[in-house]
C-alpha cells in the first residue's frame, strides 16, 4: 500500500500547489487587471460574492494574508468560485458545469483511442525492428508532434469540412436543435466531435507510440522473452502476453504524466472548432478578463488531470505486483 | 523484471569524458551522420538566414496597409494580401526574427533551470533530491496552458519578456526530470569519488566533473525545450495573448483567425505561417530525436530508489 499513499500524498501536495499558485498570481502581478473586472460586480450582486470575489483575486487589502489565504481555500472546496463576468449572473461553478461533460468526453475520449492506438502500433513497429511500420512511424510522427495542435485543426477544418463538407464546421452539435436522448442527437454529437477527437489523436498519438517502441524493444531483449521463444510459443502470444504486457507499464506512467500536454492542445482545439467545453470557456474568459472564471478553470482543468494521473497510479498497481511489495 | 531493474541501474561504462572539445567533436561527427540532424540543421540555418536577411529579402514593409484586401498569390505578391491589405509574404518573412529568437531564448532559460533543479537534486540527494523532484513533478503534471493563459493575462500587454518568462516557467519540468535521471546515474562512478576525495567543493565538482558528461543530453533538452517554446508561444499568440502589434508566426495566424481567413477564402493567411511553425518546430524536434539516439546508451532510464 506504500506505493498508492505515496501517489495520494502527491495528489494532494500537487492540488495544493495548484490552490496556492492561483492564490498568488494575482497578489504578485504588477497593477492587478482584475480591479476593472471588480468594479464591473458593484451594485450588481451581494456585498458576500463581492467579498469571495476579492479574497480570489487579490483585492482584499483590509485582512492579513493568511486570513485571507484560510478564506480562499475555504471558498474553493466548498466550491464558492463567485460570479462569472462573461455570463452574469451564472456562477462560475454552473459555467464550468456546462463545459465538462463536453471536454471530459471529447479528451478523454481522444486520449484512450491515441493510447490505445499508439500502443499497439509501437508494439508491432519495435517486433519487426527495421520493418516497414518501424522505418515509417518514428520519423512520422516526429515531424507530425512539431505541428501546432491548434493549426492542424485549421488544416483538418479546411479540407474536411470547409472543401470537401464531409464534416460540420464547428460546434459540439447542430445549433437548430437542443440537447435531448434521442439517436439524432447522438449521430450530431458523434459527427461534430469527429473532427477535434482526429486532431487530438493525430498530434498526440505519436508520443505513445515512440515510447512504447522504446521500452518494447528493451523488454525483448529479456531472458525471459528468450526462453518463450525457446519452448515454441507462438510469436503472438510472446508479443501480448510476454513482451508487450511488461512494456506497458513505463507507458502507462508515462501517459499520466503527459496527460497535462494533452489537455493543453486539447483546448486550443476546442478554440478551433468553437467546442463549448473548457478549453472555449476558457477564451471567453480571457478575451472579457473574467479573472474569476479563468482561475477557477485552471483549477478544475489540474483537478481533472490529477484525478486521471491518480487513476492510471491505480491501474499501475493493480496490473503491477511490484509496486505493492515496494511497502 | 525484477532483474532487469538492477541491471539498468548500472549506466553503460562510457569513459568519463575530460575535455569539452571531446565531446562536441564526437557529437558534431555522429551529427553529420544522421540524416535527421542533416535536415534540422539545414531547416534551422535557412530561418536563421531568413531572419538576419529579413530587410533585403522581404519586398515591402510587412506593417503597410499598401494593396487591396485579400488578393490571390500573384507575381507582385507570392502569397497574397491580408484582409488589411498587407504583403502575406513581407510578414512572413519578418515574422522568422521573433519567433525563432524567442523559441531559442526560451529554450536556454528553460534549460538553464532544468540544469539546475536536475542536476543538484541528483548530486544533493537525501532531502533535497525529495524535495526538489516533487516540484519538478508538480510542474510536470500541472497543465500549462491554462497556467500560461491565467498568467498572461495578468501580466497584460508585457510583449514578450512576458511570453518567454512564461514558457520558460511552464518549460522547464521534463528536461529537469530526464537530467535527474542521468546525473542520479553518474553519481556513483569513480572519478567524481576522486574528486571528492581530492576535497573539492560540490560546485565545482557539479560543473566541472559532472556537466562536461551530460553535454549530449543537456544539448538534447535544450532542443526539446525550444521545440515546446516554439508551440507555445505560437498557441499564446493564436489566442491573442502576445502583443498583437508583433511580427510572428503566431500573430499573424491570431489575425487571420480574427478574420476569418478560412471562411472568407484566403486558406494561404493559415497556411504559410503554420508550415512555417511546423517546420521550425521539426528542424527541433528531429535533431532533438538524432541527439536521443546519440546519447542513448548512457541514458538508460534508472528506477528511483524505492523508499
Amino acid at each position: 500500500m506504500g506505493y498508492l499513499i505515496r501517489r495520494l500524498e502527491f495528489f494532494f501536495i500537487t492540488l495544493w500547489a495548484a490552490l496556492t499558485i492561483n492564490f498568488i498570481l494575482p497578489r504578485v502581478m504588477p497593477g492587478n487587471p482584475a480591479e476593472a473586472m471588480l468594479v464591473r460586480f458593484h451594485g450588481r450582486v451581494s456585498p458576500q460574492t463581492i467579498h469571495t470575489l476579492e479574497v480570489a483575486l487579490g483585492l482584499n487589502n483590509h485582512q492579513p494574508l493568511w486570513q485571507q489565504y484560510l478564506q480562499y481555500l475555504g471558498n474553493t472546496v466548498t466550491g464558492n468560485f463567485g460570479t462569472s463576468v462573461t455570463f452574469f449572473p451564472t456562477s462560475v461553478g454552473d459555467v464550468i458545469k456546462q463545459g465538462l461533460p463536453w471536454t471530459l468526453g471529447l479528451v478523454g475520449m481522444s486520449t484512450i483511442i491515441a493510447f490505445a492506438l499508439g500502443t499497439i502500433l509501437g508494439m508491432l513497429s519495435a517486433w519487426r525492428r527495421g520493418g516497414f511500420l518501424d522505418a515509417i512511424l518514428p520519423p512520422v510522427f516526429i515531424v507530425i508532434s512539431a505541428f501546432p495542435y491548434f493549426w492542424l485543426g485549421l488544416i483538418v477544418l479546411l479540407v474536411l469540412s470547409l472543401t470537401l463538407g464531409w464534416f460540420p464546421l464547428g460546434f459540439a452539435y447542430d445549433v437548430t436543435g437542443s440537447i435531448e436522448l434521442s439517436w439524432s442527437f447522438v449521430g450530431q454529437v458523434i459527427a461534430h466531435g469527429f473532427l477535434p477527437a482526429l486532431t487530438i489523436v493525430i498530434t498526440s498519438i505519436g508520443g505513445w507510440i515512440l515510447t512504447m517502441r522504446n521500452t518494447m524493444i528493451t523488454t525483448l531483449a529479456e531472458d525471459y522473452v528468450k526462453m518463450a521463444r525457446a519452448k515454441g510459443l507462438s510469436p503472438v502470444r510472446i508479443m501480448f502476453m510476454y513482451a508487450g504486457r511488461n512494456a506497458i507499464l513505463p507507458n502507462l506512467t508515462g501517459f499520466a504524466m503527459s496527460l497535462g500536454f494533452v489537455i493543453s492542445g486539447a483546448i486550443l482545439v476546442e478554440i478551433v472548432f468553437n467546442y463549448p467545453g473548457l478549453g472555449f470557456t476558457l477564451l471567453q474568459a480571457v478575451h472579457s478578463e473574467d479573472f474569476s472564471l479563468m482561475q477557477t478553470l485552471f483549477l478544475m482543468i489540474t483537478l481533472a488531470v490529477l484525478v486521471a494521473v491518480l487513476a492510471a497510479d491505480f491501474l499501475t498497481a493493480w496490473l503491477d505486483p511490484r509496486t505493492r511489495e515496494a511497502s | 523484471m525484477a532483474v532487469r531493474v538492477v541491471t539498468d541501474a548500472v549506466p553503460a561504462e562510457a569513459p568519463p569524458v575530460s575535455t569539452r572539445g571531446g565531446v562536441l567533436a564526437a557529437v558534431g561527427l555522429a551529427l553529420l551522420r544522421s540524416r535527421k540532424a542533416t535536415f534540422g540543421l539545414t531547416m534551422l540555418a535557412f530561418f536563421a538566414l531568413v531572419g538576419l536577411l529579413a530587410p533585403l529579402i522581404a519586398p515591402y514593409d510587412p506593417h503597410a496597409l499598401l494593396f487591396d484586401p485579400i488578393l490571390g498569390p500573384s507575381l507582385a505578391h507570392p502569397l497574397g494580401t491580408t484582409s488589411f491589405g498587407q504583403d502575406i509574404f513581407s510578414q512572413l518573412v519578418w515574422s522568422t526574427r521573433q519567433s525563432l529568437l524567442l523559441a531559442i531564448v526560451a529554450g536556454l532559460f528553460a534549460t538553464l533551470i532544468s540544469v539546475i533543479v536536475g542536476v543538484s537534486a541528483a548530486y544533493l540527494g537525501g532531502l533535497w533530491d525529495h524535495v526538489l523532484n516533487l516540484f519538478t513533478d508538480v510542474f510536470l503534471v500541472i497543465p500549462t496552458l491554462p497556467l500560461m493563459i491565467v498568467v498572461a493575462a495578468y501580466a497584460k500587454s508585457g510583449g514578450v519578456v512576458v511570453l518567454i518568462a512564461v514558457i520558460v516557467i511552464t518549460g522547464w519540468s521534463y528536461g529537469a526530470r530526464q537530467l535527474r535521471s542521468q546525473a542520479l546515474s553518474l553519481r556513483n562512478r569513480e572519478f567524481l569519488e576522486a574528486a571528492r576525495v581530492r576535497g573539492e567543493r560540490s560546485l565545482y565538482i557539479i560543473v566541472f566533473e559532472v556537466m562536461p558528461n551530460m553535454t549530449s543530453l543537456i544539448v538534447a533538452i535544450f532542443l526539446g525545450a525550444a521545440l515546446y517554446a516554439v508551440l507555445a508561444a505560437a498557441g499564446l499568440q493564436f489566442i491573442g495573448l502576445g502583443d498583437p502589434n508583433d511580427l510572428s508566426w503566431g500573430t499573424m495566424l491570431y489575425w487571420a483567425q480574427a478574420n476569418g481567413a478560412l471562411l472568407a477564402g484566403s486558406p494561404i493567411w493559415v497556411l504559410a505561417p503554420g508550415i512555417c511553425i511546423a517546420l521550425l518546430g521539426a528542424a527541433f524536434a528531429l535533431l532533438n530525436y538524432a541527439f536521443d539516439e546519440l546519447s542513448n546508451p548512457a541514458l538508460r532510464p534508472v528506477r528511483r530508489r524505492k523508499s
